[in-house]
C-alpha cells in the first residue's frame, strides 16, 4: 500500500537564533582541511603505466632524501580545490572596485583563444619557421600597444607591470650610460603618491630616489618637478592618470622640464584604462610606459597573477630594447635573441615574454576594436564619476568635488570622531557582498579609500552599490560601530590576525606531533 | 559593444546626475590640444566569430607540440596535463580574483598558495617557500639579489651548466648596480673546477642540476666550499619533475633553491605564463623576495590564511624592498599545486621513472644511431647529441620532415664554437613511434 502522507510543503514553526553545526560547515560554506590532512602517501590522481624494465643513467644522484607529499584522486582532487574557490571573491561574482587594480570582466574568448593549440601548445625553442603565426600574433599586439599609446618602440617580454618598469628603467640607464653621464646621473624622482612598485624598482636598477612631494591638488606641480631636477637626474617615474584617480595637468610642462634638464620621463601606465583611446601617452612627452595587460586589458588577474607588463619606448630609448624582439623581413619573421652587436641592456626572461596573455589581451583588444576600447575608458571614466557624484555628499573627498578619472578617491574625515576606521568600513562592504576598495593608498590621503568600479558595472550595479554606500554612511552617522568594528560577520572567515602571522611565521604545513610520538 | 553594460540613455542620465555637459568634461585636465577627437587607426570592433577566424588563422600557421615527434626542451618541457588541471584554474572564483588583500573573503587562494609553498618546500627539500616568482630565470635573477642581502658581498659566480637565458638575466641586472659576475665557459661535460672560483669575496655561486646540456650534478662538495667562505650557494633546475628521481638540492646543502615550475600543471604556452619557485632557509625568511602566505587564527579562533612578511615588500618598504615583485604567478602556482596534488609523492616519482625510461631508450637508439653521439654520463629527460652537421641546419631540415628534434645549443650559444651540439628532451607524451621518427629523420638529413 502506498503512504499517501506526502512531504510537509508549509514552513511551520522555525526556530531562530545562531546555531553550531556539528561539522563546522554551514550548508554551501563548507570547512576544507589543508591536502596534507586528507591526502595519503600511496595515493595518486594520475594512473601512470610503470615503464619497461630499463637501466637507470642517473650516476650517484638519485633522490635518497624523502619528499613528503601526499596525493589525492581526482574525485577528492576536484572537490577539495571547488570547496577553496567558494571561499574567494571574484569579478564574475560582484563588483570588485579595488582602486588601481582595473578589475574588469575577463571575457571567457580569450580563454578560448589562449588554449587553441597553435598558440598554447608552442615551444619558445621550436624552429622559428614553425612559429610564424605566433610572431606575427606578438608583432599584431605590438602594433596595437604602439598605436594607442603613439609610441614608436616597444619591449614585449616584461612578465609584469613591476618588471615593465625595471625594463623602462633599464633602458634609460643604458641611454644615460651611452652618453657618458652613467656616473653623474644617478637620482630618480619619485612622488610620494606612487606605487611603491616605482621607488622599489629604481633602487632595484641602482638609482637615489628623490621624493617630490604632492600638491594640494593631488598632483604633481612642473614647478616642484623643476625644484629637484639637476645634472644628477635620470628620470622622474610619473604615474599618469596618478593614483589620486587625476590627470597630470602639467604632465607636458614636466616632460619638457625634465627633458631640458637632460633626464627621461618614465610613466607608470597602471592607470591607462582611464584614457585609452582618448589620449595617446606618446603625445605627452613621455618616453617609456609599461602596459599592465592584467589591468587595461582584461586578461585576468588569476589570484595575483600571471600579468604581462609590455614597455612602449621613445625614440631616445628604442635602441636599448631588450632581447628578445621581433624583426620582420618581407614576409618573414624572426626574432632577435642576443644583444652581441646591438645596444640592447641586454635579456629580462628566459623566453619571450607572456605569450598566453598576448593572446587574451589582443582577443580583447580585437574584440572592442579602437572605438569600443575609446568607450570602454569613457565608461570607466564615467562610471567612477558617477560613484563619486552619488557620494560626495556623506563621503570626504581629498581634493575638493572635482570630477575624477577612472577612480574616485575619498579620505577618512567624514569618519572623524566615529570611532570607525578605513578598515572598519571595509570589512563592513565585505558583510554587504562587495570587495572592498583599495584602502590606505595612495600614502599622501590619509585612510585613503579608492574606488575603481571599471566600464563592466551597469547602471543598476552601481546604483546598488551606492546605495549599500550610503546606508553604511547613515550607520556612522547613527553610531552602529558594532557594524564596523565586528565586521565581517558573514564571510568564511573573520577578521584575521596579520600580526600573530607575521611575529610567528608558519609558512607551511608541518605534521603535528602526536601524543604517542611526544610521549617517547 | 558586448562588454560593455552601459546604454547611451543610461550614460545621459549619469553625465546629467554628475553635472557634465559631456564626456570630454570628465576629460577637462587633459591639455586640449592633445585630446583625441577620434579612436586611433586601428580595426573597429569585431564579434566572436570573426575573432576567433582572426586569431585561428595565425594559429594555424604554427606547428603544435602535441601535433609532431617532440624533443625540444633546455628550459620549457612538454609534459600530459590532467584535464582537471584545466578546468579548476578557470572556475571563476580562482581566475577573476585578484592578489588576497582581503583575506576573510580570499581564503580559496591563500589556503592555495599556503599548500603550493609547502609542496615546495618538500620537492626541493627546503625550510620555506615563497608563493611564486615570473619564472625560473627571473627568480634565478632574485636568488642573486637576495644572496647580497644576506653576504653583504656583490660578487657572483655562475657554472656553465647554467641555461645561458638564466645567466644573462643575471648579468643583465647585476650590470645595473654595477655587481660582479663571473661567468665559467660552457660546461659539457660537467667537468668544470667551480671550486676554484669560490674565495672569501664571493656572494653566490649559481649551479644547475640537471644542468642546460641534462647533466646531474653533485651539489655538496659545491656547497662545502661555498659555506667555508660565507658564501652562498643557489641551486637552480628547470625540470622540476626531475626532483622526482633526481637527489634535492636542499638535501644535499643548497642555501636558495629556484628553479621552472612550468613542467607540473602548465602548458608551453611560448614561454610563459610560467611559474618560478622559489625555495630557502628559515633563517633567511626576511630577505626573501616575493609574497608568502602564512597560517593564523582569526577572530573566533578559526584557522586561516593572510599574506605575511609584508614588510619586506614594495608596497610598504618603496626603495627598501627586498624586491620590486607585486603581481607573480599565482593562477601558475595553482595549475602546479592542483598537478601536484593529484600526482602525490607516489605519482611524481612514477612520472619521473617514466620520463627517464623514455630518455634513456631514446639516448640507446641515438647511440646506435650514426653520424650521433651522446654526450652525457648522466642525464634525466634530457642530454646532448653532437651530430655530424650544422646543428641548427640539422634541426630545421629535420622541422620541414615535421620533426621537432631538439634545441641546437647555438641557438643560446651563438658564438661559443659549439654548432654541431643539439639538447634533446624527452617526457612521458614521448612514443617508440616518436623515437624511432626522430632516429629515422636524424639519419635521414645526416
Amino acid at each position: 500500500m502506498l503512504n499517501m502522507q506526502g512531504r510537509p510543503t508549509h514552513v511551520g514553526e522555525v526556530a531562530t537564533g545562531e546555531r553550531q553545526t556539528f561539522t563546522r560547515n554551514r550548508a554551501l560554506q563548507m570547512e576544507e582541511p589543508l591536502i596534507f590532512e586528507t591526502g595519503r602517501f600511496d595515493v595518486t590522481g594520475v594512473d601512470i603505466d610503470e615503464p619497461e624494465k630499463f637501466t637507470p643513467r642517473l650516476g650517484a644522484h638519485a633522490r635518497k632524501s624523502g619528499i613528503g607529499l601526499p596525493g589525492l584522486t581526482e574525485p577528492e582532487t576536484m572537490r577539495h580545490y571547488v570547496r577553496l574557490s567558494q571561499k574567494n571573491y571574484a569579478i564574475d561574482a560582484g563588483l570588485y572596485p579595488l582602486g588601481s587594480c582595473t578589475m574588469k570582466h575577463n571575457p571567457r574568448l580569450n580563454e578560448k583563444m589562449a588554449r587553441l593549440p597553435g598558440l598554447g601548445d608552442i615551444h619558445p625553442l621550436q624552429p622559428q619557421s614553425t612559429v610564424q603565426g605566433a610572431l606575427e600574433l606578438i608583432e599584431t599586439m605590438a602594433h596595437w600597444l604602439m598605436v594607442l599609446t603613439g609610441m614608436p618602440a616597444i619591449a614585449m617580454s616584461p612578465k609584469a607591470g613591476a618588471h615593465g618598469e625595471a625594463c623602462g628603467m633599464m633602458a634609460i640607464k643604458a641611454a644615460i650610460a651611452a652618453r657618458g653621464e652613467g656616473a653623474t646621473r644617478n637620482v630618480v624622482l619619485v612622488p610620494d603618491s606612487a606605487h611603491g612598485t616605482n621607488p622599489a624598482t629604481a633602487a632595484l636598477i641602482g638609482y637615489h630616489v628623490r621624493a617630490i612631494p604632492a600638491r594640494e591638488d593631488g598632483t604633481v606641480s612642473a614647478e616642484a618637478v623643476r625644484d629637484a631636477l639637476g645634472p644628477d637626474v635620470a628620470a622622474i617615474m610619473l604615474t599618469n592618470p596618478n593614483t589620486c584617480g587625476l590627470f597630470e595637468k602639467e604632465i607636458v610642462e614636466i616632460a619638457r622640464a625634465v627633458h631640458e634638464a637632460g633626464g627621461y620621463f618614465y610613466c607608470d601606465g597602471a592607470n591607462f584604462n582611464a584614457i585609452v583611446g582618448k589620449v595617446r601617452p606618446g603625445d605627452l612627452g613621455i618616453d617609456a610606459m609599461h602596459i599592465n595587460l592584467h589591468k587595461t586589458f582584461s586578461t585576468p588577474h588569476g589570484g595575483g597573477g600571471p600579468g604581462a607588463g609590455p614597455v612602449v619606448l621613445s625614440q631616445a630609448l628604442a635602441p636599448f630594447a631588450p632581447v628578445p624582439f621581433v624583426r620582420r623581413d618581407g614576409e618573414k619573421l624572426a626574432f632577435v635573441e642576443h644583444a652581441e652587436g646591438t645596444q640592447s641592456f641586454g635579456r629580462m626572461t628566459a623566453f619571450h615574454g607572456q605569450m598566453g596573455m598576448f593572446v587574451r589581451a589582443l582577443t580583447y583588444a580585437m574584440s572592442h576594436g579602437s572605438d569600443g576600447l575609446r568607450q570602454a575608458s569613457e565608461d570607466a571614466v564615467l562610471n567612477a564619476n558617477y560613484i563619486r557624484a552619488c557620494l560626495a555628499d556623506v563621503m570626504s573627498q581629498p581634493f575638493g568635488d572635482r570630477p575624477c578619472m577612472h577612480e574616485a578617491l575619498f579620505d577618512d574625515r567624514w569618519l572623524k570622531d566615529s570611532g570607525i576606521t578605513t578598515l572598519d568600513f571595509a570589512k563592513a562592504m565585505i558583510d554587504e557582498g562587495y570587495h572592498p576598495m583599495t584602502m590606505y593608498f595612495p600614502l599622501v590621503v590619509h585612510g585613503a579609500m579608492l574606488i575603481e568600479p571599471t566600464e563592466s558595472e551597469s547602471k543598476a550595479s552601481l546604483d546598488l552599490f551606492i546605495m549599500t554606500l550610503r546606508d553604511l554612511a547613515m550607520s556612522v552617522r547613527d553610531g552602529d560601530v558594532a557594524r564596523f568594528s565586528g565586521a565581517p560577520y558573514f564571510a568564511p572567515r573573520r577578521r584575521l590576525d596579520e600580526t600573530r602571522a607575521a611575529r610567528q611565521p608558519v609558512l607551511k604545513w608541518v605534521k603535528p606531533v602526536t601524543v604517542a610520538e611526544a610521549a617517547e | 559593444m558586448r562588454y560593455l553594460p552601459l546604454t547611451p540613455d543610461d550614460r545621459a542620465v549619469m553625465l546629467m546626475r554628475i553635472g557634465a555637459r559631456n564626456i570630454d568634461a570628465l576629460f577637462a585636465d587633459v591639455p586640449a590640444d592633445r585630446l583625441l577627437d577620434a579612436p586611433p587607426d586601428l580595426p573597429r570592433r569585431k564579434s566572436e566569430i570573426e575573432v576567433e577566424r582572426a586569431l585561428s588563422r595565425m594559429a594555424a600557421k604554427n606547428v603544435a607540440a602535441g601535433s609532431v615527434p617532440f624533443f625540444v626542451g633546455a628550459g620549457a618541457y612538454k609534459h600530459h596535463i590532467p584535464s582537471t588541471v584545466d578546468h579548476l584554474i578557470q572556475r571563476s572564483e580562482f581566475l577573476t580574483s585578484y592578489t588576497p588583500y582581503q583575506p576573510e573573503i580570499s581564503q580559496g587562494t591563500l589556503q592555495m598558495l599556503f599548500e603550493f609553498q609547502t609542496q615546495v618546500a618538500a620537492l626541493t627539500a627546503m625550510d620555506v617557500a615563497n608563493a611564486s616568482m615570473y619564472d625560473g630565470s627571473t627568480g634565478c635573477a632574485e636568488a642573486v639579489l637576495m644572496a647580497h642581502r644576506v653576504t653583504r658581498r656583490k660578487k657572483t659566480v655562475l657554472s656553465g651548466g647554467l641555461h645561458p637565458h638564466y645567466g644573462e638575466v643575471v648579468r643583465t641586472i647585476s650590470a645595473m648596480a654595477a655587481d660582479d659576475v663571473t661567468t665559467l665557459p660552457p660546461d659539457i661535460g660537467a667537468g668544470e673546477d667551480i671550486l676554484a672560483k669560490i674565495d672569501d669575496s664571493v656572494s653566490c655561486v649559481v649551479v644547475q642540476s640537471p644542468d642546460v646540456f641534462g647533466n646531474l650534478r653533485d651539489l655538496r662538495p659545491i656547497a662545502e666550499t661555498c659555506h667555508v667562505h660565507g658564501a652562498l650557494l643557489i641551486a637552480v633546475f628547470n625540470e622540476v619533475v626531475s626532483l622526482g628521481l633526481v637527489e634535492a638540492p636542499g638535501a644535499m646543502g643548497a642555501d636558495i633553491v629556484v628553479g621552472e615550475g612550468q613542467s607540473i600543471g602548465n602548458g608551453l604556452n611560448f614561454g610563459g605564463p610560467y611559474v618560478g619557485l622559489f625555495a630557502t632557509r628559515q633563517k633567511y625568511i626576511r630577505q626573501m623576495p616575493g609574497r608568502l602566505a602564512g597560517e593564523t587564527l582569526d577572530a573566533e579562533g578559526r584557522r586561516g590564511f593572510v599574506l605575511t612578511l609584508s614588510t619586506r615588500e614594495q608596497h610598504i618598504r618603496r626603495e627598501k624592498a627586498t624586491s620590486n615583485i607585486c603581481t607573480n604567478s599565482g593562477l601558475c602556482a595553482l595549475a602546479f599545486s592542483i598537478h601536484m596534488t593529484m600526482l602525490g609523492e607516489k605519482g611524481l616519482r612514477q612520472l619521473a621513472r617514466v620520463n627517464h625510461a623514455n630518455a634513456v631508450k631514446l639516448a640507446d637508439l641515438l647511440e646506435r644511431t650514426p653520424n650521433v653521439e651522446v654526450l652525457n654520463e648522466s642525464f634525466f629527460n634530457e642530454f646532448t647529441i653532437r651530430v655530424k652537421g650544422d646543428a641548427a641546419d640539422v634541426i630545421e631540415r629535420m622541422a620541414a620532415q615535421g620533426v621537432l628534434g631538439g634545441v641546437p645549443v647555438s641557438r643560446l650559444l651563438p658564438h661559443a664554437g659549439l654548432d654541431d651540439l643539439i639538447i634533446v628532451a624527452s617526457s612521458e607524451v614521448n612514443t617508440d613511434d616518436d623515437r624511432a621518427a626522430l632516429a629515422a629523420a636524424l639519419q635521414g638529413v645526416l
